[in-house]
């Protein structure tokens, strides 16, 4: 059964699309990322679940309801916010308790899911200190105990760990796949950052200007783009693209490597300038054009440096390099991805 | 370039960059108002406390020290425990419904509707318009004889004319028609302080309470006000500190009557030390406040620090 279906939802406000048709069911437990760019409508989408907004046209199933009129404190839903949102004048234990409060749980039953939820984010020794008392990591927790308190049927994570600085978003990261795996709640994670999209979904939904480009796994994302948006959008440095038949193709920086480094012989070969590289200890990034192409089109590819000594690949130099015909993606004049070559 | 390298070379003069430096020209800027304060207020101020330990009087200017008699003698006076009871009817009235009507205004001026921003503009003209006229405009409406709000509650067969409210002949009604007036003059301060506090609250502590199950009044009580709690008190003090010490509105409005039933210390004190001359006692009168308003801020103002942890 799908926790979350939605069907052909759509938001305008005053003549903009914010949301433009998205019909997506997220099945029991799923971790589901919504990924995309800032303004593509993830947001919206998500308040439109949570019920802080309204759609203007579509319906949304939670539970296997239609919850179109049900208030968000009904809808069996949590929300956790980009800022979390916590009650500064409240301590943390009341800031936990605040949505047993509100229906009116008996007070017994309210110590013993506080006393649940900060045992499993182990906040227990923060539950008398006041929000703005804590670090970043701490509030993160703090509002993900108070959002899982209820048992909610879905919950709704905006953009959790903007907040947190670098180093504190990558254990973050793994706290919050980890402990969804270990509730089972279903969770709808919207981000920009597909490092986190590919890190934590079980799937991956791509959106673009309010509509879904593709769902699936973090490998099908990846490896099977829908389309040129999504080819160019997940991937750091994005998929190469190159004018092809009044279309385009496409591969990944990590397959486009020197000829001689790969034994496969279904390859195409290309006439690679180097223009610059960069070292990032773990790469090389190769910047460089392909011969017949425009000059300014630039072209990346990366190469595990164990394999390309320094001396081997410098600027201004033409090479031979190829990638697999297996890892060529093409795709349509209008973008979508096609099979004819 | 060596004339250049030679000139600066030079020791500047110790003087040349005294403008430079944050002390001194901190100083020259800050000094103005502290010569202001020092002759306009704090010269007067203490005159009045000695003024309020000595006979002294229009008639009679002696400087003579007589210690706190004054004091005893004005507390003795049943005018003056009468007019210090109605000073803390008025100043809390007026503050509380100033209050509840800034609150719900600033909830109405926060909701998208046509003309707001005119509206917005014209709630702050009871603060706006001068107070003589203003009080001027509701001395008619409470008028014996030609008071509006007594014609439309007739018209409207709520009284007959026969039994008219007397609304400032009355010493009841009359406190409330002051408290009314001073509460219509409070309450544009008080929606923008409301709206400041409100609008300052992030959209995601609202949105977490809405989720989280939190209705109307919940949301109101348990999370917004709470939040807005010190910028309140804030305001809340300035408030009954002006209205504390404030004559304006009895004054042009009642005169202290009926028999004193709104007469209030900022009025006593002028009656008695303006008007009848005995400066001595209006002094005193006057500085009867001032241990009062000063245990009030502190205790305020130890709220809000309290609420800041």
């Amino acid at each position: 059964m799908s926790a979350v279906l939605t069907s052909e939802i759509v938001k305008t406000f005053a003549n903009v699309h914010a949301v433009n048709g998205i019909s997506l069911a997220v099945p029991d437990g799923e971790f589901m990322v919504l990924l995309g760019p800032s303004g593509c409508g993830k947001t919206t989408f998500l308040r439109i679940i949570c019920g802080l907004e309204r759609q203007t046209a579509g319906d949304v199933m939670i539970g296997g309801s239609v919850v179109n009129d049900i208030p968000p404190r009904a809808r069996g839903v949590a929300m956790m916010f980009q800022s979390y949102g916590l009650y500064p004048h409240y301590k943390i234990r009341d800031n936990i308790a605040f949505p047993l409060r509100t229906q009116r749980v008996p007070r017994a039953e309210i110590e013993k899911r506080v006393e649940w939820a900060s045992q499993l984010l182990s906040i227990g020794h923060l539950l008398d200190r006041r929000p703005r008392q804590l670090s970043g990591g701490e509030r993160q927790r703090v509002a993900l105990a108070r959002a899982l308190v209820r048992e909610p049927t879905v919950l709704l994570l905006d953009e959790p760990l903007s907040n947190l600085d670098a180093k504190l978003r990558a254990s973050a990261r793994n706290e919050i796949k980890q402990f969804q795996q270990r509730v089972g709640t279903t969770t709808i994670y919207v981000t920009h950052d597909q490092v986190e999209a590919m890190g934590m979904g079980d799937r991956i939904a791509v959106i673009d200007r309010g509509m879904v480009r593709q769902v699936g796994t973090p490998t099908e994302i990846y490896d099977d783009p829908a389309d040129r948006f999504v080819a160019t959008f997940v991937g750091t440095p994005p998929m190469n693209l190159v004018a092809w038949n009044r279309g385009h193709v496409g591969f990944r920086p990590e397959n486009f490597l020197p000829r001689d480094l790969i034994a496969d012989s279904a390859v195409t070969e290309f006439s690679f300038r180097v223009d610059r590289s960069e070292y990032l200890g773990s790469e090389r990034i190769v910047y460089g054009v392909l011969d017949g192409c425009d000059a300014a089109h630039e072209i990346t590819a990366k190469l595990p440096p164990a394999h390309v000594a320094e001396e081997s690949i410098r600027p201004g130099e033409w090479h031979s390099f190829a990638v697999r015909n297996s890892a060529l993606c093409y795709f349509d004049y209008d973008g979508k991805r096609t099979n004819r070559h | 370039m060596v004339a250049i390298a030679e000139k600066a070379a030079r020791p500047a003069s110790r003087l040349q960059f005294i403008l430079d430096r944050p002390g001194v020209l901190g100083a020259l800027f800050v000094s103005p108002a502290i010569l202001y304060v020092l002759a306009l207020v704090g010269v007067p101020f203490l005159l009045a406390i000695y003024y309020s330990l000595s006979a002294f009087t229009i008639y009679s200017q002696s400087y003579r020290f007589v210690g706190l008699r004054n004091f005893v003698d004005i507390v003795n006076d049943p005018v003056f425990r009468q007019t210090l009871l109605n000073t803390f009817v008025f100043t809390f009235g007026s503050q509380i419904l100033g209050l509840i009507l800034g609150k719900f205004g600033a909830l109405m001026l926060l909701r998208p509707f046509p003309g707001r921003k005119l509206v917005r503009a014209l709630i702050i003209l009871p603060w706006a318009v001068p107070v003589a006229l203003a009080t001027v405009a509701w001395e008619w409406m409470f008028d014996s004889l030609y008071s509006v709000i007594n014609w439309m509650l007739i018209a409207l067969g709520i009284i007959t004319r026969s039994h008219a409210p007397n609304w400032l002949g009355t010493p009841d009604l009359a406190m409330l028609c002051v408290i009314v007036v001073n509460a219509w003059r409070f309450f544009p301060f008080a929606i923008v302080i409301f709206l400041a506090g409100i609008t300052a609250i992030p959209q995601d502590v609202l949105d977490a309470a809405t989720v989280d199950g939190a209705g109307f009044w919940r949301r109101n009580y348990q999370i917004i006000l709470p939040m807005i709690a010190p910028i309140v008190v804030v305001g809340l003090v300035f408030g009954i500190v002006f209205t504390f010490t404030d004559l304006s509105i009895v004054y042009l409005l009642t005169n202290g009557g009926p028999v004193n039933a709104t007469s209030v210390l900022g009025y006593e004190g002028f009656q008695v030390g303006i008007i009848s001359g005995d400066v001595a006692h209006g002094a005193a009168i006057s500085l009867f406040m001032l241990p009062l308003l000063f245990v009030l801020v502190l205790v305020m103002l130890r709220m809000i620090r309290r609420q800041e942890i």
